[in-house]
């Protein structure tokens, strides 16, 4: 202890200068011993666990693992009925798809930033890069030439099918319908993802080499069961308190837990408009947070809640006595 | 008025941008201030050390994040020292943030932003809220099934409001710069203003034990708020 002490230590203000005791303080030996511990702490850590490193899921992996739910998704995105072909905003145009937060939908007013047409990008441009294959090209230009009544009544009666379908070598057998061209197509989309060819068509187009952009193969992944049931298995899932989890037992963001408390409780849960709801919600909390200081009653509140007599009870021992 | 080594400031060089820029550093931050070797004696819990450890824990993020960094996103995927260095960021993450979460709800318990300490306890917030934005997008830069999973949910809220075009969680090209890059820079930007604003204002006192005496004090000991 250092310093003069006075007699009475009382406080006058919170922004006067402190009257009262003052003990040594060594700033810097505090810092580097903090670090040493962090430092210690983490190796520790890492040595014991580790980090998780699940391998990501590929499209020729689901497509390998799983090649029914792979057509089926595919046919989906032909069709325009799957999840992201009806999204809406950014990826299309799909009506009344947006979120709204009331009368106001700002997904929509944002507009179609990440074009994406199912049909054109997943199914029939990467099609269009399989070579030498007459009877492909053919089923192609049927399909395109089709009119949208018969294009529509194809992929029907494909995807009534699939159930029954039975997969050979990789290769899908179904009952004998009228699939039109959109059987072939299918075929042969499955062997190119099989192949591990329908991810470098996704990820880097034709014309390209290098990429970062994940949306397009993403997306895609993300339309078909595969992917959501390995999320389940891994406690990932929305219901599951979603993406502050980790795969493995990991504690994962668990910062995010105000976040994802409210997608488990209603009425956020049954809500269309959960995701837009919940985003502004949070945006209100934080800037609450930001903002205590000037918040009457809240700023006040620590007072009234006497926590403080925990944290400073040394001083208020000294100064009551 | 003298500079810092002692030689007397003419008025010619007072108008200079960097004299006065001096100067006010100085005013506000003098050595003694910024480098204390006292504190008052309140200053006792344990709950101090939490604001230390959240800058040591961020201290080994981004000495760890850097090393990552300089080897490529790839490398800790595929070489078993990349691999302990990921965990080392990994748990220096959830430490930082263990440390940080304890220090906020200290400095609420403690009113900490009362006699105008209002920036100190917004900046520090902020600070909180940005790194979550930093770790968020690290999630996201892991190449695997995590990054997979936390894009594909998480677009949805950003969608949601507009803003998931120009801040696309599925392009990993954007969140890797946000995460290595611009995200960590705020963050420890925010955290020296929120150290320097501590520095300036000193540690809040504790709430009084009765009802405010007569203005019959002790006079100042000090020349500034601790």
């Amino acid at each position: 202890m250092s310093g003069a002490r006075s007699p009475a230590p009382a406080v006058p203000d919170d922004a006067s200068p402190w009257p009262g005791p003052f003990v040594r303080y060594d700033l810097v030996k505090e810092l580097v011993v903090a670090l040493v511990a962090m430092a210690g702490l983490a190796v520790i850590l890492t040595v014991l666990f580790s980090s998780p490193d699940d391998s990501p899921t590929t499209i020729q992996s689901w497509a390998k693992a799983a090649p029914g739910d792979f057509l089926t998704t595919a046919v989906g995105e032909l069709d325009g009925t799957s999840g992201i072909a009806t999204y809406g905003p950014p990826y299309n145009h799909t009506p009344d798809a947006a979120q709204k937060i009331g009368p106001i939908s700002l997904q929509e007013a944002a507009g179609v930033k990440i074009p994406i047409d199912t049909a054109q990008d997943y199914v029939i441009e990467p099609l269009k890069e399989i070579p030498a294959d007459p009877r492909l090209r053919l089923s192609l230009a049927a399909y395109q030439a089709a009119p949208a009544k018969l294009q529509a009544a194809w992929t029907g009666a494909y995807e009534e099918a699939l159930p029954k379908a039975r997969f050979l070598r990789g290769v899908p057998l179904l009952p004998a319908g009228r699939y039109g061209p959109v059987a072939p197509m299918m075929a042969a989309l499955l062997g190119l993802a099989q192949s591990g060819g329908l991810d470098g068509a996704l990820i880097a187009g034709s014309h390209r080499f290098y990429e970062t952009n994940y949306t397009k193969p993403l997306l895609f992944l993300a339309s078909g069961a595969y992917f959501e049931e390995r999320a389940e298995g891994q406690h990932l899932l929305g219901t599951q308190w979603g993406m502050m989890n980790e795969t493995g037992s990991y504690p994962g963001q668990v910062w995010l837990w105000l976040y994802t408390v409210w997608y488990q409780i209603e009425p956020f849960k049954s809500s269309e408009n959960a995701d837009a709801l919940i985003f502004v919600l949070m945006g209100i909390l934080s800037l609450a947070f930001v903002c205590i200081p000037f918040i009457p009653g809240l700023r006040t509140l620590p007072r009234h809640l006497r926590v403080y007599r925990g944290i400073w009870r040394d001083h208020y021992r000294e100064v009551e006595g | 008025m003298s500079d810092g080594e002692g030689r007397p400031v003419s008025p010619e060089e007072r108008q200079m941008w960097t004299t006065w820029v001096r100067e006010r550093a100085v005013g506000a931050l003098p050595p003694e201030k910024l480098l204390p070797d006292r504190q008052p004696a309140y200053v006792s819990s344990w709950i101090y050390v939490f604001g230390v450890a959240t800058i040591a824990a961020l201290v080994v993020v981004v000495a760890s994040g850097t090393i990552l960094g300089l080897k490529g996103p790839e490398w800790w995927h595929v070489a078993g020292i990349g691999r302990f260095f990921n965990g080392i960021h990994l748990w220096a993450v959830e430490l930082f943030f263990f440390a940080m979460v304890v220090h906020l709800w200290g400095k609420f318990f403690m009113g900490a932003w009362r006699g105008g300490r209002g920036r100190t306890w917004m900046t520090g917030a902020i600070a909180f809220l940005v790194a979550i934005g930093a770790a968020f997008t690290g999630y996201l830069s892991q190449q695997n099934f995590d990054s997979q999973w936390i894009a594909f949910e998480g677009k949805d809220g950003l969608n949601s409001v507009g803003i998931g075009s120009f801040f696309n969680v599925a392009d990993f090209g954007q969140m890797y710069t946000f995460h290595v890059i611009l995200l960590p820079l705020a963050v420890v930007a925010l955290v020296v203003w929120h150290v320097l604003l501590v520095r300036r204002h000193g540690v809040v006192p504790p709430y009084p034990a009765k009802p405010t005496p007569p203005p019959q004090q002790a006079a100042p000991s000090e020349g500034s708020a601790r």
